[in-house]
């Protein structure tokens, strides 16, 4: 048996969230703790949480309204370096407790910060949930493709045959793409930006925090110690522009430094492949629609990437409308309230106690 | 119509036994309510595979379901059934060792074909073969005569009709016990009420199987059990899953907190997270999660939101969440996580019942982790249980488990039923502005400082201004709350979560001793109370001084249980697992206190401690 749960309300990520009144404004300091950062020196960190710093006021929000929620490595120290509030809970958990957080308090704007170890090992399970479920959160998904805080082991986005302290003959792991694990797990937004590019980096997040639903960013950053170097061919100027394939919505997806460029197009066995721009026709060029209800688009552009991110997408693969989980259970909620002619109060707890059975015994006569 | 003769008696258990199919656990509960109508106190014993249908006919297939009522107030289920209902040979197989000699059988003849018999291992019919000369049987055909009652509904199948023969069960017992079918009626016209005929071949089955008991010579005698002098009060018959979940419903009530539950499906915990998600309208959120870790992730993730966090689950789940346990002890933040034992290690035994996880909730985590135990010692008593777990979960700012089990959730009781605005005001304070100044003199929020009464923390949720701050599973500093890894500070803060969950108030152990001068104490927790309630009354009937207490907490102990427990030359302490209360009251009290225990997936029966306090009694005076 089943129900129609009824049309969703179009609203934003944010658009609950109580923001600043007339006139007032925060900046990036508003948005830092008084704690002494401590990541290592040339962590991709830095940037990231700089970015998010410094674009947290651009939302508009009042700061007591966000909530960062974090799991275990690295880049869950994060919450430590925000002044909102935070939780820096335990391994691969964070995704359970935003939902709890999200689903009861439609009134906080809830991001959850994760490494590939966090959110794709021990905590796999709690993140493709979260992301079928849609519920309102926004994910920053800090892949730097190593163990950083344990001290150098392979990660499950580490590359076979990676040689680590713990396969000192090399990885024998397949590794996820997350942004293909993310899309199969009914994703609703899925990103993926680079730690070293500000810019890109903050129209990305912008998106995802105005996406009602889960939004899923997988940020990559380098990790100076153990595996540092992991993203040099997609940072190096002048190989960069060879390599990324930029993802623009409504835009022919291309690769290419001018004059080599070269454009995707959909070959007549289904398949995708890129051939010198002249060469596509427009019957042929895969135009990107990050609205598109099918997600098989988007997955075969997710594949497109290559271990030795020797080609990389960049940009928003997915961002489509779906009534979010915490939406729906507080739409239950109220319907429940309002069918039986408001929320129930003591009389009505009363009643539920009584039940529909009961028996009275009078008091013994003396 | 011979006139036939009517018995006045005080007591009696009978159990409905037959195949998981057959509907038991129904008829069981169905005589419940007309028992529960008619002022009985009572107690029942439900007891089902963990196997949903097992092969039809088999021993592992048998569900039973023991009702015991009386005149008088009704301790326990019963040890043994005064009459059973077999209702094919599977069930007289399973349930004939527990029946005393001289008990009457009630079977369904039609069942025992050659083939059945030899699904259990009977090489000659028990009803021919003088297996049951020793009892006092009826032979029924209950299958043909609901059929043959059934004739006149064509549009049923004859498999259709054969399913209501747990109705004319029902209908022949409550002929024999003088039982209202009213209750039951209005039950089957909303049960089938959209199905007519459905519900009219069950009405005419039920009425059949009273009319069979009125007429047959077979049955010359039924019997009335008058009401028993219980309290003033309204009374409902509830289970112990039906009754935590309103506790908890109306704490949150009474604390003015939204109710938010994160639970994975668990036999046999189940059932608190379907009535619960029965009542949004009275604000509570249930979600189902992807696992156990979740379950407890989202009800924490609610507490730090300012929500009523709840997770429930059984033994195997409390093993999985534990590490978010630990969390919630750092956090030093409300949540409820609620224990239904059963049977183990592993999956053990999903659908029996024991007590054998209280020193998983005691000890079950990392590092220095202390958490508040609370346990139910009825069906009905899981009510103010629940209350109690939350009272004490805000007040402190902890995590608290809430102990019940397999034969608490599924047994019922009568309930006299509380008036609402009587339940404890458990109303919550948060944190509305700073609470500290810092090095410079400013106004800081500390969410490390501590009331100084409770040593509970400030609870500061999303959303208040000026209160923002980061908590986490890394030490802290003490007061500011900010990552710490001092020698000091860590064994400070140790000792201080410590000191604050030993702080937690509970009532002084009451014991019940009527000559006052009792030599052995029985001392229990849980469910045990009803088994050692009815073994104490039994010893003292026959002339055995013993005094009984029973532990609602278990973490704290009450303030007085050591000078309880010195006061006594001898304390037994009977328990459904190997001894696991005995030795935290030995490490604590150094008292040799007396383990009685058993694992058998049932609650004690009256006997075998009566038996067990009578031999302390003696030794103890010789």
């Amino acid at each position: 048996m089943s129900t129609d749960l009824g049309m969703p309300r179009t609203l934003t990520g944010i658009s609950a969230v109580p923001s600043l009144g007339e006139g007032e404004a925060l900046t990036k300091k508003d948005f830092t703790s008084d704690q002494e950062v401590r990541w290592c020196p040339g962590c991709g960190d830095y940037a990231v949480l700089a970015a998010v710093q410094g674009f947290l006021p651009d939302l508009g929000l009042r700061r007591e309204n966000i909530v960062f929620v974090s799991g275990i490595g690295c880049s869950s120290r994060f919450p430590y370096y925000l002044d909102t509030y935070g939780m820096h809970s335990i391994h691969g958990r964070a995704p359970s407790i935003a939902t709890g957080l999200a689903a009861s308090r439609p009134d906080l704007s809830v991001w959850v910060v994760t490494g590939d170890g966090d959110a794709l090992s021990i905590g796999g399970n709690h993140l493709i949930h979260a992301l079928r479920r849609n519920v309102n959160i926004t994910i920053l998904l800090f892949n730097n493709e190593i163990y950083g805080l344990t001290k150098g082991q392979y990660s499950p986005t580490s590359e076979v045959g990676k040689i680590t302290k713990s396969s000192p003959m090399g990885s024998v792991d397949q590794p996820f793409n997350p942004i293909s694990l993310a899309l199969g797990a009914e994703a609703t937004f899925v990103a993926r930006t680079m730690d070293s590019d500000r810019k890109h980096l903050t129209q990305v997040l912008r998106q995802a925090a105005e996406h009602r639903g889960a939004s899923i960013v997988e940020i990559y950053q380098n990790c100076p110690i153990f595996n540092d170097g992991a993203f040099e061919a997609i940072k190096d100027r002048t190989q960069q522009q060879a390599r990324l394939i930029h993802l623009v919505d409504g835009e022919p997806v291309q690769m290419g430094v001018d004059g080599e460029r070269q454009t995707l197009v959909r070959r007549a066995d289904g398949g995708l492949e890129f051939v010198p721009e002249e060469a596509a026709t427009t019957e042929t060029t895969v135009g990107h629609d990050a609205g598109a209800e099918d997600p098989s688009v988007a997955f075969a552009l997710s594949r497109l990437t290559t271990p030795d991110k020797g080609q990389v997408p960049m940009g928003v693969f997915r961002s489509v409308e779906r009534p979010t989980y915490d939406d729906l259970v507080r739409a239950q909620l109220e319907a429940a309230a309002t069918t039986a002619g408001g929320p129930a109060g003591p009389a009505e707890l009363q009643q539920l106690l009584a039940g529909n059975d009961t028996w009275t015994v009078q008091a013994a006569r003396s | 119509m011979t006139e036939k003769s009517i018995e006045q008696i005080d007591r009696v258990v009978i159990r409905f036994a037959g195949d998981s199919g057959d509907g038991m656990q129904l008829t069981g509960d169905r005589f419940t309510s007309e028992t529960a109508a008619l002022g009985n106190d009572l107690s029942t014993l439900p007891n089902f595979p963990a196997e949903i249908r097992a092969p039809q006919g088999t021993l592992p297939g048998v569900s039973s379901f023991q009702l015991h009522f009386a005149d008088h107030d009704v301790l326990t289920p019963g040890d043994a059934p005064d009459v059973l209902v077999a209702m094919n040979p599977a069930a007289l197989k399973a349930n004939l060792r527990d029946l005393p000699r001289g008990a009457t059988v009630i079977v369904n003849t039609d069942e025992f074909t050659k083939r059945n018999l030899a699904k259990v291992g009977y090489d000659s019919s028990p009803l021919e073969d003088g297996t049951l000369e020793s009892w006092h049987v009826h032979a029924v055909p209950l299958t043909s005569i609901t059929v043959e009652a059934l004739a006149d509904f064509e549009g049923l199948s004859r498999k259709d009709k054969e399913r209501a023969k747990n109705m004319f069960a029902l209908g022949l017992l409550s002929w024999m016990y003088h039982r209202p079918t009213t209750g039951t009626e209005a039950f089957l016209a909303t049960k089938f009420g959209s199905k007519p005929e459905v519900l009219a071949a069950n009405l005419a089955a039920l009425k059949a199987g009273l009319h069979y008991g009125e007429t047959t010579e077979d049955f010359a005698v039924s019997y009335e059990i008058a009401p028993a002098v219980m309290p003033a009060g309204t009374y409902r018959n509830i289970t112990g899953n039906t009754a935590l979940a309103y506790g908890l419903v109306a704490a949150a009530q009474r604390a003015g907190l939204p109710l938010v539950l994160g639970s994975y499906p668990i036999t046999p915990a189940s059932d608190i997270l379907h009535t619960l998600s029965g009542l949004k309208r009275h604000g509570v959120t249930t979600l189902q999660a992807e696992d156990e870790i979740a379950g407890i992730g989202m009800a924490l993730g609610a507490s730090f939101g300012g929500a009523l966090g709840v997770t429930t689950t059984s033994g195997p789940g409390v093993a999985l969440k534990s590490e978010t346990i630990g969390l919630a002890v750092s956090l030093e933040l409300p949540l409820v996580i609620v224990d239904v034992q059963r049977g183990g290690p592993s999956t053990g035994l999903p659908t029996k019942t024991e007590q054998a996880d209280l020193l998983q909730a005691m000890f079950g985590r990392n590092g220095e982790s202390p958490v508040p135990i609370v346990a139910a010692q009825s069906p009905a008593d899981c009510f103010a249980a629940a209350i109690d777990a939350v009272r004490i979960a805000t007040t402190y700012r902890t995590p608290v488990f809430l102990l019940s089990d397999g034969y608490l959730a599924n047994g019922s009781e009568p309930w006299a039923i509380p008036d609402v605005a009587d339940l404890p005001d458990l109303t919550v304070q948060f944190a509305t502005r700073p609470n500290g100044v810092d090095a410079k003199g400013r106004e800081v929020f500390q969410p490390y400082a501590r009331d100084e009464d409770t040593l509970a923390r400030p609870w500061a949720v999303p959303g208040t201004p000026g209160l923002e701050h980061r908590v986490g599973g890394i030490e802290k500093a003490n007061i500011t709350g900010h990552i710490s890894y001092d020698p000091d500070n860590h064994d400070h803060m140790t000792r201080l979560r410590a000191s604050k969950v030993a702080g937690v108030e509970v009532p002084d152990l009451e014991v019940d001793d009527p000559s006052g001068d009792a030599d052995v104490l029985v001392l229990g927790w849980g469910s045990t109370y009803g088994p050692i309630a009815a073994a104490t009354r039994s010893a003292r009937n026959a002339g055995v001084r013993v005094a009984r207490a029973h532990l609602r907490h278990l973490n704290p102990f009450p303030a007085n249980t050591g000078e309880v427990l010195r006061r006594y030359q001898r304390v037994l302490v009977p328990e459904m697992n190997l001894g696991q209360l005995s030795l935290l009251l030995r490490a604590a009290y150094l008292v040799d206190v007396r383990p009685i225990t058993q694992v058998r997936g049932l609650p004690f029966t009256t006997v075998e401690l009566a038996d067990a306090i009578t031999a302390a009694a003696k030794e103890v005076s010789s």
